[in-house]
């Protein structure tokens, strides 16, 4: 494909291609597309020539699996050449199935083991509190639903509901991915919790811009879930929980 | 004398007063003693509860914030626990971090093995860039605490109760052994808390003791420097052997013997007093005396 300056989100295949070489897509890339391109293109306070600033809204994908949907947003955002994309995997590569925040402009954490980032998030967001001259910046977190099967989560959640850094936001894709599932919906476990919650359907990027930029009530965190396209779950119905549709 | 874990708390009090980048992160443990610190410094003094993976990666987050974040709990529950947290959290990010520990190896004597961690050094020493003091007094800590909050790399500072009778400073706190006593007969290196015993066991025999308070890095320039006989004995209140891999990488271009004395690594299943667990593993000043003496033909 010939590079441009400007992309639209009807370009984005065409860059996850340099990366797959082909027109098939690992499901779990696919399902963060929208909601990745949602933020860079709408939501969050961040542009390549400002990735450095400390005022920058911050912006962690503690689902480091599939990265090359974020990849992919990046390059379409300038944070580095769309050509990099093509070295997708290689030894020499800066990009690799896991992201490394000291390889990849604009990446915030380096990702891949579950579970990790919100509670970097919950720190990130006390800090920026204590360290920012004028308004802090917003904090934000996207996991998968399967990702909550980690205890540490759960750690992290109720934290941040106690110590209520209103300007984090969290979001999980929810791809119905969990062995086990989450009955009631996995927004119960942060509602307990003292967190807002909104479900969004992952194709509606309005409304993605809307509740993700949006400000949240004083004192409460807010979770965006994101309802992308269910995923088969064999275990699930070997233990003869239900799905979710 | 105050102890390590009085001198750590009244230390980093201080250093939360005086300079805004300074953060602390506990998991209940000790947070008592910080309430005062933590009325002053809402922001900067985080209590988790009882949650050390997120313990982990609050300080992390404070870290990517421009803080200096210093995370403290039992050693078991400090890097045990959250080991994968310090991994990646930490070290993957290559965010800086002081993680300061009590109890170490036996001084929960009482409270059994849950309370016990004497391999948290060795579990360490396979993330790279982690600088371990191990403080024989609290005067020790009170300068090693300084030191550590000042920088901005990763740091383990392993506070124990158990405490040699003076403090030992000058080149311990740049980070260099201290030659304590020089001899020709061999080399005793006794780390943190466990000199008195070394210079006990020692006293009537001609050889060199030197002091470490800081294992990593690891100071070969000193020893190398005052090696007379090569039979080295490395004494750390650690799992034994902990050292061994700097230690025999430094004397690797000659021939040479090594005896590690540590904590064994058995269940000893036994509660009692520190003293007791030290004599257990032989690192009471006779337990000492014996293996030196074998190991370098002494009577």
């Amino acid at each position: 494909m010939t590079m441009k300056t400007v992309f639209r989100f009807e370009d984005l295949p065409g860059l996850l291609s340099l990366m797959s070489g082909d027109e098939k897509h690992d499901p779990a890339a696919l399902s963060t597309l929208d909601v990745l391109w949602v933020l860079y293109d709408r939501v969050l306070d961040v542009l390549a020539d400002t990735a450095g600033e400390r005022a920058r809204d911050r912006f962690l994908l503690s689902k480091g699996h599939g990265p090359q949907a974020y990849f992919a947003v990046l390059a379409a955002k300038g944070f580095f050449p769309p050509e990099v994309l093509s070295s997708f995997g290689r030894f020499d590569s800066p990009l690799g199935y896991h992201p490394d925040r000291l390889l990849v402009p604009g990446v915030e954490i380096s990702s891949g083991s579950l579970g990790h980032g919100l509670a970097i998030a919950v720190g990130l967001a006390l800090g920026l509190a204590e360290t920012a001259e004028g308004g802090a910046p917003r904090v934000f977190c996207l996991m998968g639903d399967a990702e909550l099967d980690e205890g540490s989560n759960h750690e992290a959640i109720a934290l941040a509901g106690r110590l209520a850094p209103d300007r984090l936001r969290a979001i999980v894709v929810d791809n119905d991915s969990s062995s086990y599932g989450w009955p009631g919906g996995l927004e119960g476990r942060f509602a307990a919790e003292g967190w807002e919650t909104v479900r969004v359907p992952s194709s509606e990027h309005d409304a993605l811009a809307l509740e993700l930029g949006g400000p949240s009530s004083p004192g409460a965190p807010r979770l965006v879930v994101v309802e992308a396209s269910s995923k088969d779950n064999s275990w699930r119905s070997l233990a003869g929980a239900p799905s979710r549709n | 004398m105050v102890s390590s874990r009085v001198q750590f708390v009244t230390t980093m009090t201080e250093l939360l007063e005086r300079d805004k980048r300074t953060a602390l992160v506990l998991a209940d443990i000790s947070a008592d003693r910080f309430l005062p610190a933590a009325r002053r410094h809402p922001g900067r003094v985080v209590n988790v509860g009882i949650r050390e993976q997120t313990m982990i990666g609050v300080a992390a987050g404070l870290s990517l914030a421009g803080l200096r974040p210093v995370v403290h709990s039992y050693a078991s529950f400090l890097v045990e626990r959250p080991f994968e947290q310090i991994k990646l959290d930490l070290g993957h990010q290559d965010l800086g971090a002081v993680l300061v520990s009590i109890a170490g190896s036996y001084d929960a004597s009482g409270e059994g093995r849950t309370h016990q961690s004497p391999a948290d050094v060795a579990l360490l020493d396979t993330i790279p860039g982690f600088t371990v003091h191990l403080p024989g007094h609290a005067a020790e800590v009170d300068a090693l605490l300084r030191q550590a909050v000042a920088g901005n790399g990763r740091v383990y500072l392993r506070l124990s109760e158990r405490s040699n009778h003076q403090p030992w400073h000058g080149a311990g706190a740049a980070g260099g052994m201290t030659v304590v006593r020089a001899g020709s007969l061999g080399t005793v290196i006794a780390v943190g808390p466990l000199l008195d015993p070394v210079l006990a066991a020692t006293e009537l025999w001609d050889v060199t003791v030197l002091y470490a308070s800081t294992i990593r890095p690891f100071d070969s320039a000193t020893l190398l420097g005052t090696l007379g006989r090569p039979d080295v004995v490395m004494a750390e209140p650690l799992l034994r052997g902990t050292s061994l891999g700097p230690l025999s990488a430094a004397l690797a271009h000659i021939p040479h013997r090594l005896l590690p004395l540590g904590v064994a690594d058995v269940e000893l299943r036994r509660y009692g007093t520190p003293g007791q667990h030290a004599a257990a593993h032989g690192l009471d000043a006779r337990g000492i005396r014996e293996a030196v003496g074998a190991f370098l033909g002494l009577a």
